[in-house]
Parts: C-alpha cells; sequence; structure tokens
C-alpha cells in the first residue's frame, strides 16, 4: 500500500527552520519589561533592608548591644534614656498571645465548619462575610475596642484591676478578631486539600462525622493548620493600629498586667514617629533599630509558614 | 434498625457491622450513638463562627450608634477645624485619600500585572532568580505595614527620592505596601486559565507575547481585577504607614500630590479620636461608618466581580 504523501527526494529534502524567520525585539523588550517588573519586589526588598539596617551601626556605637537586649527598661528621649527593648518585646508577645488565645478557637472551630459540615449556599455566604472582616480596616477595630469593648468589658467585670484608659487584654482581643479570618481560611484551604479517600476511608470503618473531622482531617492537614496559627501570629506581631489605640503607650518597664496599658515594638515606632524628633538623633535612630527587630521576626515566622504550608502541597497533590 | 448501612444488603452490611465493632472497641463508643456529642460540637462550631462575624455588626453597630448625630453632608464637604468642632469635617482627607489612591492604581496595575504575567507565562521555574522573586513576593506579603512606613520615610521621604512629607510619597509607600497582594492575586487568576488556551494559540502560529495579551489576559483579567480592587480597598483603610510619612498633620487645606501637607481619612480619623474633645469623638465615629461603607461596597463589587465571571474550564 502506497502511502499518500509521496515524499520529495532525499536531496530535494530542504531543511526547514523552526526558528523564528524574524528576530522579534519587541517580544524581547516586552519580556525584559516584565522580568523588571517582577525584579522590582526584589529591589523592595533590599530597600527594606537598607533602611532597616543601615543606621543601626551608628545606633550600636552610642547603645551597646548588651544593653538594648539585656536592659529592662526602655526609655529613649527620657531625661535618664534606658535602651533595652525587652520590655517592649514582652508587650508585643503579650498582645500576640492573648490574640492568639482569642483567634485559634474562632479561626480553627470556623475552618472545621466551613471545610467539613457548611452546606455549599452557606459555605458562599460566609466567605465573602469573612473577608468583608479581613478588610476592615484595624484603625476601626482599634477605636471600637477603646471607645466599646474596654468599657464594655470593664462593666462586665469590675472586680477585675482595670487601669486608666488602656488595656493589653483588650487590645488582643481586638487583634485576635482580625486575625480570625486569616486562620479561618488558611486552615480551610489545608483541610480542603486533604483528599476525599482519606475521609471516606474512616467513613468505611464506621467513624462519625465528626470522628472523621477531628481524627482524620484536622490531623493529615496539621501542617497547614500550623501554618495558619504561624500567619497570624507574625500578622499580630506586626499590627499597629489597634495596638496604639488600646494598649496606649504604657510606662517604660516590664508590665504584665493585662488590664493596663503597655508599649509595644509597632506602637513604639508609630508613636515616636509622629512626635518631634531631630533627624540623626539616637532617638530618631531607634525606630530603625526596632523596626529591624520587627522585620527579623516577621521574616522568621513567615518563612516558617511557607515552608508548612509547602508541606501539605507536597504530600497530597 | 437505626443502625447506619442498613440500605446496604447481604454481605456489605455484614462488612460494615463488623467494622462499625471495631471502631467500636477501638474508640470505646459508638459514633453514630453519641448525637449528643455531635450536635454539641456543631453548636460551637456555629458559635466561633457566629462571634467572628458578630464583630462586623458590632462595628457597624457602634459606629453608627456613636456618630450618628454627625451623618450630614458637613462631614463629607468641611474640612477639619478645630474651632467649629461641631461642623468639622473629611473632606481635606477624602481628597488626600483620593490622590493616594490614584497614585497607588498608577503603580500596581503595571508592576502588579507585569510580575504576574512574567512569573506565571514567562520566567523559567528551575532558574534560582526566579525562585528568589517568588519567596521574595511572598515574604513580601507578610512584611509589617509599619515596616514599609520606615522604607517610605528613609526612601521615599528623604534618601534617595526626598519628596519631602507629600501625598506622593504615602502614595509609593501604600503602593509598595500592597503590591504583594495584588501580584499574588494576579498569578491566581492567571494560573485559572488552563495551558491549553495558550498552547492552542501558539499552535496557530501566535508569538508567546500574542497568545498571552489576546487569550490568556482577557481570561484571566476579571480575576486580576479583582485583585486590584481588594488592594485598593486596603489602601484606602492603611493608616500606620502613613503615620510615618507624614499623614498625621493637621491640614486644613486641599493637598497638592507632590508639595505641602497631606492627610488620609483613616488617619484624620486617629487624629480626631485622640483629641479629647467630645465632638471629635464623635465626628471619628461617623468617620469609621463613612469609610467602612465605602470599603463594604468596593468589598462586595469586587467579590460580585469574581463570582460573576468566575468560570471552570
Amino acid at each position: 500500500m502506497s502511502s499518500s504523501v509521496v515524499l520529495p527526494a532525499r536531496s530535494e529534502q530542504r531543511r526547514v527552520s523552526l526558528r523564528a524567520d524574524k528576530p522579534r525585539y519587541g517580544e524581547k523588550a516586552i519580556y525584559a519589561f516584565l522580568f523588571l517588573t517582577a525584579a522590582v519586589s526584589v529591589l523592595v526588598t533590599t530597600a527594606i533592608v537598607i533602611a532597616l539596617f543601615q543606621p543601626l551601626p551608628g545606633f550600636f556605637s552610642q547603645v551597646s548591644i548588651v544593653e538594648f537586649f539585656t536592659e529592662t527598661e526602655w526609655s529613649p528621649g527620657f531625661a535618664e534614656p534606658r535602651y533595652g527593648i525587652v520590655p517592649i518585646v514582652v508587650g508585643t508577645m503579650i498582645v500576640v498571645v492573648t490574640a492568639l488565645i482569642v483567634a485559634i478557637p474562632l479561626g480553627l472551630l470556623s475552618a472545621i465548619y466551613l471545610s467539613e459540615y457548611a452546606p455549599t449556599s452557606v459555605r458562599k455566604t460566609v466567605k465573602p462575610l469573612l473577608e468583608i472582616l479581613e478588610g476592615i480596616p484595624t484603625v476601626a477595630t482599634g477605636l471600637f475596642a477603646f471607645f466599646w469593648l474596654r468599657p464594655f468589658l470593664e462593666y462586665l467585670t469590675p472586680w477585675l484591676p482595670w487601669g486608666g484608659l488602656f488595656s493589653t487584654g483588650v487590645a488582643g482581643i481586638a487583634v485576635g478578631l482580625i486575625i480570625v479570618p486569616l486562620i479561618a481560611s488558611v486552615a480551610d484551604d489545608a483541610m480542603r486539600s486533604v483528599p476525599r479517600a482519606l475521609r471516606e476511608g474512616a467513613y468505611a470503618l464506621g467513624a462519625g462525622k465528626m470522628r472523621v473531622a477531628l481524627k482524620v482531617v484536622v490531623p493529615a492537614a496539621f501542617s497547614g493548620i500550623v501554618a495558619s496559627f504561624v500567619l497570624g501570629a507574625s500578622r499580630a506581631v506586626g499590627e499597629t493600629m489597634i495596638v496604639l489605640l488600646v494598649a496606649g503607650a504604657g510606662s517604660p518597664g516590664l508590665n504584665f498586667n493585662l488590664f493596663e496599658g503597655i508599649q509595644t515594638m509597632t506602637a513604639y515606632i508609630a508613636s515616636r514617629a509622629t512626635g518631634e524628633i531631630a533627624v540623626g538623633s539616637i532617638v530618631y535612630d531607634t525606630i530603625f533599630a526596632v523596626g529591624a527587630l520587627l522585620f527579623i521576626i516577621t521574616l522568621m515566622m513567615n518563612m516558617l509558614a511557607i515552608r508548612f504550608v509547602s508541606r501539605f502541597r507536597e504530600v497530597y497533590e | 434498625m437505626s443502625q447506619p448501612f442498613s440500605d446496604l444488603s447481604g454481605r456489605s452490611q455484614f462488612a460494615a457491622a463488623g467494622a462499625g465493632l471495631v471502631v467500636q472497641n477501638r474508640f470505646k463508643s459508638d459514633d453514630h450513638k453519641s448525637n449528643l456529642g455531635n450536635v454539641a460540637f456543631v453548636v460551637i462550631m456555629l458559635l466561633a463562627l457566629t462571634i467572628a462575624l458578630s464583630a462586623i455588626v458590632a462595628i457597624l453597630a457602634w459606629a453608627f450608634v456613636e456618630g450618628r448625630t454627625r451623618l450630614d453632608l458637613d462631614l463629607v464637604m468641611n474640612g477639619p477645624s478645630t474651632v467649629n468642632r461641631a461642623t468639622a469635617g473629611y473632606s481635606v482627607a477624602i481628597l488626600g485619600t483620593l490622590q493616594i489612591i490614584g497614585g497607588v492604581i498608577a503603580l500596581i496595575v503595571p508592576l502588579g500585572a507585569g510580575a504576574a504575567l512574567y512569573l506565571e507565562q514567562f520566567a523559567d521555574k528551575t532558574k534560582w532568580w526566579n525562585r528568589v522573586i517568588e519567596l521574595n513576593i511572598q515574604n513580601l506579603a507578610g512584611v509589617p505595614s509599619i515596616v514599609f512606613g520606615i522604607l517610605g520615610l528613609a526612601f521615599f521621604v528623604r534618601g534617595p527620592f526626598s519628596l519631602g512629607l507629600v501625598a506622593a510619597a504615602g502614595s509609593a509607600t501604600i503602593a509598595l505596601l500592597v503590591l504583594p497582594t495584588v501580584i499574588l492575586a494576579s498569578r491566581e487568576a492567571l494560573k485559572a486559565v488552563p495551558s491549553s488556551i495558550l498552547e492552542g494559540s501558539l499552535a496557530l502560529g501566535a508569538t508567546r507575547w500574542q497568545a498571552v495579551w489576546r487569550q490568556v489576559l482577557p481570561a484571566a483579567a476579571p480575576g486580576m481585577l479583582t485583585g486590584v480592587i481588594l488592594a485598593v480597598s486596603r489602601a484606602i483603610g492603611e493608616a500606620a504607614p502613613l503615620l510615618l510619612v507624614g499623614a498625621l498633620t493637621f491640614v486644613t487645606f486641599p493637598p497638592n500630590f507632590f508639595e505641602g501637607g497631606y492627610s488620609a481619612l483613616p488617619v484624620l480619623i486617629y487624629n480626631y479620636a485622640g483629641r479629647p474633645q467630645e465632638e471629635f469623638q464623635i465626628l471619628a465615629a461617623a468617620g469609621v461608618l463613612l469609610m467602612l461603607a465605602v470599603l463594604i461596597v468596593i468589598n462586595s463589587f469586587a467579590i460580585w466581580l469574581r463570582a460573576r465571571y468566575e468560570r471552570t474550564w
């Protein structure tokens, strides 16, 4: 049977080049432009690192690095200034822990409901509502917590040692409320990426819905759930407006009282930068020193979260 | 018989009952009989969700109750004033925010779309620099907003750009802050377009850019637009970085983009709230309500847009 295509004799066969017949400089220019737009983000990170770390040698030539990390009083600009970062780091940690105590149960339970129990119609209404909650400006949440939530909680529990207008605990609760949507959506994604087969295997063994959710899906999605907690904590560390409004600027020393004001890293930066300070002075440089520490802490948390997230993606896809 | 699997027959029912017995022995409980625990669990989950969502209602309710007496035209028509406290408003701050948003859109649309197109359609994922860019964007998305304020202070207000405390500096700072989220959202939108669309176009002889520009980009446009709108809504409410780049100044005149003081809506709300007079606190609550109303409209539009144009290929 002869082929319907008549091949030319070997000598006539011309080599057809698969390369483009024109150099297409336009395409290359577009490619270069797109690469540059993507590279902007790397430039931004570089600029952040330069902005934060460049004033540090000058700062640490005047303040010993040992004092910075061990002294327990933070009072730059005072008559007798002390530069111990411990109190404001502790302040930040108190807010973060309070926020997580509020946000982890609310966020995780919401995520389990959305991923395992909610009918599609409920899911389709609740997810956008959570997005709207996430989109509420923190200055609004902060004012709500300062003008309403703190007085309301004081009214409910007058026997607690409320002191002054500010409260670290209420700041933590308010920060907790704004990280609930973040925890819920990341944990929900992690649980939805658990394959159906795992659930069905458990059902086939006679397990009920609650056992499947808690003993199969949650452990299988564990790294993603941990990632959601770490991301929430990182967001809480960097939260500024709520803490500035509700926790205020507290005493320069260590303070563990949840019912009084406290100073945190972010609130210090914000309140210091808006005050009258001479550019280049040591007080001005504290903004950058605190900012650098804040940047390092959140960077480590984010790297950790990214690692956890990529772990659950690898296992099940 | 209320046992589960009763609709199965013969051997299957037998097997299921056996498996159930094994589970019972193993866990010392029968999941299908302990209904109380199941119901309690569902109730607790619904309670958690309700508490989280009631925060929206509570904030709106507080802002309305507190600020209702100032929901008038003065709120948007008048500028800030320490003399006429009862009729002071947000006009200057609204203009400042509009300028900031204009600058933000002008920066993030080309930069965000360009970076997303590069990473999704052009970048060779095996090259280390592309992986660095990718990881870098993910990390940048988690950098606290106040750190971007420091960046703006060091680079835009002083340092290389030296713009001073002007709206342009605030605008550039906020644009860099929301850029990573725009890139991530745009990448998701581009990922949702199946590669067969691109490949079909390439097979018909289009160049790579023609295929991307005429086929992939239009298909991904609604998703990318949603990302931009959500970024704008975040930019409207962002106050912390603006505190560092000069928006807290109490200006009473409309701002100029490149010179003179400026203000922004969330920052002026914060400014009013910090003043001791009661009129200003009411004004702050009214401002919160105004800002939330605008944001909820914008966010709902973005969410509607995404749902409207969401398609399964």
